[in-house]
């Protein structure tokens, strides 16, 4: 059987895998989001606050993801829990480090103007600060994003859904007629998933960034 | 006080003061005698700012920045704060609107105490315009100058149509220019909409931090000129800070000249400064041509501005000869389709040029407004070489010119009557010390009676 004929074969169990896949990193990707760009607004404006919100990110960054499975499992168990909790914690250092720099990052005669014509500090942050700083933070979800597709496919080791699944079975049966092609199968979903939300984000761009900044 | 508008007092139109205003050019000229009253008459839509004791200390610097300033502001009139890098004008100005808040002292606008007052709810009465304009980048024109109104809870229509108004008031073609962004408008443009964006839900008092600090020279200029056409339609209470002599002379009723913790070194009017500095560092501050510089307080609308011969570009020649033999000048000027300034064609221009009027005179190189200082008159007149120059309205458009000879009198008007003032101030500083000192040696007798 070669490649092809495997793929149209296992279509059903792929795309549903695939699905599965897509739809964890997604949603993962909407919590490291919003925790991310919370975390972000909390501690942009303190030195230290946001180094350490940073540092913490980064050092979660640095767990293998496989050990960081690991060691939910006897704390959450098997399944989705592990993977949502460690997809949304992978997620969140690119989003929180580019919201902290996006935030620091707007022009402080612009924050003085917007003070200066009577906008509340919460009118301030999400009409002129949050939206200036923006195009960074979407940077760092589009970032996030590639790197949590990788991550999932480890989800597969605690019984969690996604195209880690075939890449698993792949290996474990190793040396049998269609081991090979179902690693490549697994491999290439989550590339083509990879690409076609570039795509989304890309788009999200075009539609989320005012025209007066974009690029 | 019945002329004083409260502080929170209903927007009106610029249509409505501009109206109701035309009175002499300069406010300035009224201050001294009972200001209020007059400009009261022209619509007058400014507050009184009152700063007592106004002291700011920065935490962890030794000596305050600004140092109990205490200043009387007029309602209607634009006080300009000049004074060296780092004396503390801009801590003083953002005390004001309590963008930076005041460790002493007390703040009056329109007579109430807004010192402990929301500062949300203050600022928003107060416009605002600092240097390189502030607009936000992601928000169109329109949207900069309609944030105000909308957060003061103005219904839609009226927003809308007041972004127009504001558009047109600054000079703007609003169908142009409405839904433009930021970047795609020149340095000046910025400036101007962000003028309008301060003025936009008419608050009676609008502070400005070196607003044209960052244009080209050339642009300052016009956005100066817009600036005292603007006031003179609005009459709104302006604080204005720079550090260019020049340009507090040009825009200033008052001028506070300050010197480091914004103190004060001299109050008072661009005349008496330039003809009378208070000490060293106010002349140090007036600098070098005293004498061109008072030029600049006088406009071309103060002098005589007279008739000219003119024609159209579209008149039929036969009237161009006409006019050119018959009249008493050597020289007429041509108007294009819209009425304004075009050509200079004198008598054997049409001949040479075989009656092509395509061809014929000289380009008008310069022209001024009637809100142009005699200065910027002088130069357009020197620029020109025909002796004289014109005159435009709003739109350019033809209005009369202002010769060579008139500027030269008013020159030495002015400068007699400076000299005159000054003769006067000092024989009243005479007569102040001596009735000082008569009441002194009386002094040791008089106590009973006192
Ligand atoms: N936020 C601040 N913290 C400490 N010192 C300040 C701060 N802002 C201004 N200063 C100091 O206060 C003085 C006055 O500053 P400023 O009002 O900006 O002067 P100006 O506008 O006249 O140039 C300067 O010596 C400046 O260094
Ligand atoms: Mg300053």
């Amino acid at each position: 059987m070669n490649f092809w004929e495997f793929v149209s074969s296992t279509h059903q169990q792929l795309l549903t895998d695939a699905y599965q896949h897509a739809s964890a990193v997604f949603q993962c990707m909407v919590v490291a989001t919003v925790l991310g760009v919370l975390i972000g607004v909390a501690t942009y404006r303190s030195e230290w606050a946001g180094n350490l919100a940073t540092l913490t990110t980064s050092t979660i960054l640095t767990i293998p993801s496989l050990a960081m499975i690991g060691l939910l499992i006897p704390v959450v168990g098997l399944g989705v829990p592990p993977t949502v909790i460690a997809l949304t914690l992978y997620g969140l250092l690119p989003v929180v480090r580019n919201s902290i720099v996006g935030l620091r990052g707007v022009d402080p005669t612009l924050v003085d103007a917007a003070k200066g014509i009577g906008m509340s500090r919460a009118a301030r942050l999400l009409r002129i600060e949050l939206p200036l700083a923006w195009p960074p933070i979407l940077t760092g979800i589009r970032v996030s994003t590639q790197m949590l597709m990788g991550i999932a496919a480890i989800a597969a080791y605690a019984s969690g859904p996604g195209l880690g699944n075939e890449i698993f079975r792949g290996i474990a049966s190793l040396g049998s007629a269609n081991a090979l092609n179902q690693v490549l199968a697994g491999t290439l979903g989550i590339i083509v998933l990879a690409l076609l939300f570039d795509a989304a984000y890309v788009l999200i761009g075009r539609l989320t960034i005012p025209r007066g900044i974009r690029a | 006080m019945p002329e004083t508008p409260d502080i929170s007092g209903t927007p009106r139109t610029a249509q409505g003061s501009e109206a109701a205003a035309g009175g002499p050019g300069r406010s300035g000229a009224a201050t001294d005698s009972g200001g209020a009253d007059a400009s009261a008459a022209h619509g007058k839509t400014g507050a009184t700012i009152e700063l007592e004791n106004l002291t700011k200390q920065y935490p962890g610097s030794a000596a305050p920045a600004v140092d109990s300033v205490n200043m009387e502001i007029k309602a209607g009139e634009i006080v300009i704060f000049v004074g060296p890098s780092g004396c503390g004008k801009s801590t003083t100005l953002k005390m004001i609107n309590r963008l930076i808040e005041p460790t002493g002292g007390r703040i009056r606008i329109a007579g109430e105490d807004v010192t402990d007052m929301d500062p949300v709810k203050l600022r928003r009465k107060i416009g605002y315009a600092i240097q390189a304009s502030g607009l936000f980048p992601h928000m169109t024109v329109a949207r900069n100058i309609a944030l105000v109104p909308k957060m003061v809870g103005w219904p839609k229509s009226k927003i809308a149509a007041r972004v127009e108004e504001m558009l047109d008031l600054v000079g703007l073609d609003p169908g142009e220019f409405h839904g433009r962004y930021p970047r795609q408008l020149s340095g000046g443009q910025q400036q101007r909409v962000g003028v309008a964006r301060a003025l936009a839900a008419d608050p009676p008092v609008l502070l400005m931090d070196e607003p044209f600090g960052a244009v080209d020279p050339i642009t300052r200029d016009h956005l100066q000129d817009e600036l005292i056409r603007l006031q003179r339609e609005l009459h709104k209470t302006i604080v204005f800070v720079t550090h260019d002599f020049d340009e507090a002379i040009k825009l200033g009723d008052r001028i506070a000249v300050l010197r480091e913790r914004s103190r004060i070194a001299q109050f008072d009017t661009p005349e008496a400064i330039l003809t009378n500095p208070a000490d060293d560092f106010v002349s140090g501050f007036v600098g070098a041509g005293a004498a061109l510089k008072r030029l600049n307080l006088t406009r071309v609308r103060d002098v005589e501005i007279t008739e000219y011969p003119t024609v159209k570009i579209d008149d039929p020649l036969q009237d161009v000869f006409d006019k050119l033999r018959s009249g008493s000048t050597n020289e007429i000027l041509l108007l294009d389709r819209r009425g304004r300034p075009y050509k200079w064609l004198r008598r054997g221009d049409l001949m040479r040029a075989k009656g092509s009027l395509a061809r014929a005179g000289t380009l008008v190189a310069d022209t001024v407004t009637r809100d142009a200082t005699l200065r910027d008159a002088l130069e357009a007149v020197l620029t020109d070489n025909t002796g004289r120059v014109a005159v435009t309205g709003r739109r350019g458009e033809y209005e009369g010119v202002v010769d060579m000879e008139t500027l030269m009198n008013s020159v030495h008007e002015l400068l007699e009557a400076d000299r005159l003032d000054a003769i006067e101030h000092q024989h009243h500083l005479e007569e102040v010390r001596a009735h000082q000192t008569h009441a002194d040696q009386e002094g040791d007798g008089g106590g009973a009676r006192a």
